[in-house]
């Protein structure tokens, strides 16, 4: 049996079954990871002998009869998530020797769960970027094609899912993180509603917007993972009081009735696969009893300079704290593409500029919220292509001071309004890499859009596909 | 004079919660081991993240109702973007365009023995937090975060002094009113209470602003508030005179000098690239919320001192010095309910002259009186065995009883030591040496 091939669904039952124990499938990621991450460069800390050690104990649980969430399970954490005792670098050599004395909330969520520990993923440097090429570890590849880009920032989390060698893993997103490298991957990637899942101890980006979320090889997976991970957390003021619903139950109940839309608008500057592969899912829901109905959206490009604008700004205060006196190196560490973005972002704020550039983007962004509201009112959720392309190349992001907002243009603005988004394997393009669809829904719909992403999945046969790495 | 001061002061004021503004860490800092109270928060460590204190925002709305502010039903934190070593995010979570109080006022006298009140308007009432400390040794600079995060409330006023008595009766007030509600200790030594004036001459007869006005810092005690103010008139005064003004700068008072020493130039303010606080929903303030804080507070020194002179036909001197803290208010208010025969005036004579000299005791003084009472001195061992030799030597008897078996002639026989030793005998001491002379 190829355990490391397994679901987390799967891998559960067959842990409670005793078909296998803990330590054989975490044996079986590790080797595979062994086998294959001198090729992908996913891990930039791994923790061979944490896993091992935590398998143990997960085994020794499960002998009890303890049924935690995702007991026993391998994951792999993108390594901007603060992992107490063990190395967390943002992918920046100015924190290469950074050991937080504590536990982001999602970890410790997950270690109340039972999970297993695999290691740190590579991500593009403090999260600034759609491709992980500007990781100071060097770019992850992606699995259907090591000459391409996993895209990002989440890159490392989203390759390691999609070459079978973690079976889940945790990533973040700002405007696209999650959800465009699970484009490029061919995996299920979640970005739930800003305030879902709580920011403490990940390592912040762009304090508005950053969301942590599950990536996984199912929808059903990142329902599992959602439930563990959304709540109020008393140490992060910005997580929801809203209550936290039951993802896992009712996937199967039909989805006819449900409206879902779509606009031309979000077509724009698309690859002719791309669209024909959106068209294409929107018949699917079509069979399944979903009404399609199309709307008209706010054009995604205002969002670019909204979304760059405000993140920018935060991150240029976000990253104020890296001076070197209490811990990691000096600020000369930082790299070329985090000097870009705090310069931008400090220009945006400074006096004489706040009116024109950083308030300004505020009222924008309230427009884009009302664009959505108004939408939701005809709509129960929204479908659309998550990447305009397909994988690019290795090299394609370098010299492009604004490639990742280019990239995310079409999450970007469902992010900068805080909205859930799901993106879902719809096809593959003629060189074989992996074309997937977001859905886009209101504020704490996530049950509602795993809802339906799981019965497209179900009616499809993408997410059986992997790449022959 | 030919000028007139125009004053305006930023007051520092330090909360005694219990956790720091931000975080859970214990905010009683003081004289506590360095970098023993901090947290990942307060460090300003990656991922962490601030959540308010309520108990402090209410009480700097507490503080703003006393000083007779507004209080808007929306409020907010910004990020205030500098660099500096004991400000560990790099940046300071304060307020900026719409903090938690404005538009008060606080009337004071207009001059020593003056009838006339000055009326000193407050600008604003904010939260903020503290920065850690900065120690210089030698070459080197140590940071303490302990005192990274802890609240503090900054009260600003329009350039309304005058003179330094309405400065000085200002901050009098300011710290009785911050004691009455039992936010802060106000302690100017301990720095819990700092103090910023902004210092300009004009022409009496000039209208609006000077041109100019210099900032004074790193006054930590009462006794300097105006011989610090006093200099830097004496200072503008001359340049003035002499046809110069006085640069736009900030200036530290130095204690030992007993003089004002320039900083660094005010001219290029800090751009600080204010915008709200991200990690921090604004906060929305319903009228009923204001008025229960407005309820939860004591009744204040001014309504109290009144309040006494009208009750208790007191007399203005009287009442103010009985409303000097609320402690001692409290207390003659207490004794005034129990009592049928006395009258309040006479109690308060009692408490104001007789009770005088203990009220004006330092804490060290009344140490030591109770360490007299209460410690017993250790006994020198030969004088304890003579006694002891004695009293056996006395009363054959009762230590053949007690030899016998009948324990309890120890209680006489410890007695007559003991009154021969006098009273600052140590009861313990001398059984352990009966009880040995015994065996």
């Amino acid at each position: 049996m190829n355990l490391h091939q397994l679901t987390i669904t799967q891998a559960k039952e067959g842990l409670q079954a005793k078909k296998f124990s803990s330590i054989e499938l975490t044996k079986a990621c590790l080797n595979r990871i062994k086998q294959t991450d001198k090729t992908l460069n996913v891990f930039i800390t791994l923790t061979e002998k944490e896993a091992l050690n935590q398998a143990r104990q997960a085994d020794d649980k499960l002998a009890k009869g303890e049924d935690l969430a995702l007991l026993g399970i391998p994951v792999a954490i993108k390594d901007n998530f603060s992992t107490r005792d063990i190395r967390t670098t943002a992918a920046s050599k100015l924190l290469n020797a950074y050991i937080p004395p504590y536990d982001a909330t999602v970890i410790t969520k997950l270690k109340d769960a039972g999970m297993v520990m695999l290691g740190k993923t590579n991500l593009d440097a403090w999260a600034h970027g759609s491709s992980t090429e500007t990781s100071d570890f060097g770019p992850s590849k992606n699995p259907w094609d090591p000459n391409r880009l996993p895209g990002g920032s989440s890159g490392g989390s989203a390759a390691t899912v999609a070459a079978n060698q973690a079976i889940y893993a945790i990533g973040s997103e700002t405007a696209g993180s999650i959800r465009q490298p699970a484009s490029w991957c061919g995996i299920v990637g979640l970005k739930p509603t800003y305030g879902r899942v709580s920011r403490y101890g990940v390592i912040a980006m762009a304090s508005s917007l950053d969301s942590p979320g599950p990536m996984t090889k199912t929808v059903a997976d990142s329902a599992l993972v959602l439930q563990v991970l959304a709540g109020k957390d008393p140490k992060d003021a910005t997580t929801a009081p809203e209550t936290v619903e039951e993802y896992t139950k009712d996937l199967t109940t039909t989805i006819a009735g449900m409206t879902i839309g779509f606009s031309d608008e979000y077509f724009d500057g698309v690859s002719e696969e791309v669209k024909e592969t959106v068209l294409a899912a929107l018949k699917t829901y079509e069979k399944l009893g979903a009404k399609v109905k199309k709307i008209s959206l706010m054009a995604p490009t205002y969002s670019i300079a909204v979304y760059t604008i405000i993140q920018r700004a935060e991150v240029s205060s976000n990253l104020a704290r890296y001076d070197g006196i209490r811990f990691g190196h000096d600020r000369s560490f930082f790299g070329q593409e985090a000097k870009r973005r705090i310069m931008l972002g400090t220009y945006t704020l400074s006096a004489g500029y706040f009116d024109a550039y950083y308030k300004k983007a505020l009222k924008v962004r309230t427009k884009i919220i009302a664009d959505f509201n108004s939408a939701f009112k005809d709509v129960d959720v929204i479908l659309a292509p998550t990447a305009p392309t397909t994988a690019l190349p290795v090299g394609a992001s370098l010299d492009q001071a604004m490639f990742g907002e280019l990239a995310d243009m079409l999450v970007e603005p469902s992010s900068i309004a805080g909205l859930p988004g799901i993106n879902v394997p719809a096809g593959f393009s003629k060189e074989n890499l992996p074309i997937g669809v977001q859905l886009i829904g209101p504020q704490f719909a996530e049950k509602k859009l795993i809802h339906a992403a799981y019965h497209f999945e179900q009616a499809t046969d993408f997410h059986k596909q992997k790449p022959t790495l | 004079m030919n000028y007139t001061p125009v004053i305006g002061l930023e007051v520092h004021v330090e909360l005694k919660t219990q956790s720091k503004m931000f975080c859970g860490c214990s905010a009683d800092y003081f004289g506590k081991e360095p970098n023993s109270y901090t947290c990942p928060v307060c460090l300003g460590l990656p991922g962490a993240l601030p959540v308010p204190n309520k108990k402090a925002i209410d009480w700097c709305v507490m503080i703003g109702l006393a000083l007779n502010c507004e209080i808007p039903l929306f409020s907010k934190f910004d990020r205030k973007n500098y660099f500096y070593p004991d400000l560990a995010k790099g940046y300071q979570i304060s307020q900026y365009d719409e903090p938690f109080c404005i538009n008060g006022y606080i009337d004071v006298e207009m001059d020593k023995d003056s009838k006339e009140t000055k009326r000193i308007r407050i600008r604003r009432v904010h939260m903020e937090e503290d920065t850690g400390k900065l120690l210089h040794e030698g070459a080197a600079t140590l940071i303490d975060f302990n005192r990274s995060g802890v609240p503090l409330v900054e009260i600003v006023t329009e350039p309304d002094f005058e003179n330094t008595h309405q400065v000085v009766q200002y901050l009098k007030k300011l710290q009785q009113i911050v004691r009455y509600l039992d936010v802060s200790n106000a302690d100017m030594e301990k720095g819990d209470m700092r103090l910023e004036p902004n210092i300009s001459l004009k022409k009496p007869e000039e209208k609006g602003l000077p041109p100019y006005k210099v900032e004074v810092k790193n006054i930590n005690s009462f006794r300097f508030v105006d011989k610090a103010i006093a200099y830097e008139i004496k200072r503008h005064e001359e340049l003035l005179t002499d046809g110069q003004t006085p640069s736009q700068e900030t200036r530290g008072w130095d204690e030992k000098k007993q003089k004002t020493v320039s900083q660094r130039s005010k001219e290029e303010a800090m751009d600080y690239r204010y915008f709200p606080e991200p990690d921090i929903p604004p906060i929305a303030w319903k009228e009923a919320d204001i008025t229960t804080l407005k309820n939860t507070m004591p009744e204040l020194p001014d309504i109290k001192t009144a309040r006494f002179q009208k009750d208790y036909s007191l007399s203005a001197y009287d009442a103010t010095i009985l409303t000097r803290e609320k402690e001692m208010a409290d207390f003659f208010e207490k004794t005034v309910k129990t009592a049928k025969d006395v009258t309040p005036k006479q109690i308060a004579n009692y408490l104001i002259n007789d009770l005088k000299l203990l009220l004006t005791q330092q804490a060290k003084d009344i140490l030591e009186t109770v360490r007299a009472k209460y410690h017993k001195s250790e006994m020198n061992e030969n004088e304890l065995q003579t006694v002891i030799d004695d009293v056996l030597k006395n009363n054959a008897k009762l230590v053949a009883e007690y030899k016998n078996g009948k324990v309890q002639v120890l209680g006489p026989l410890l007695g007559m030591t003991k009154a021969k030793l006098g009273n600052n005998a140590d009861m313990e001491q001398i059984k352990k040496a009966l009880e040995k002379a015994l065996s």
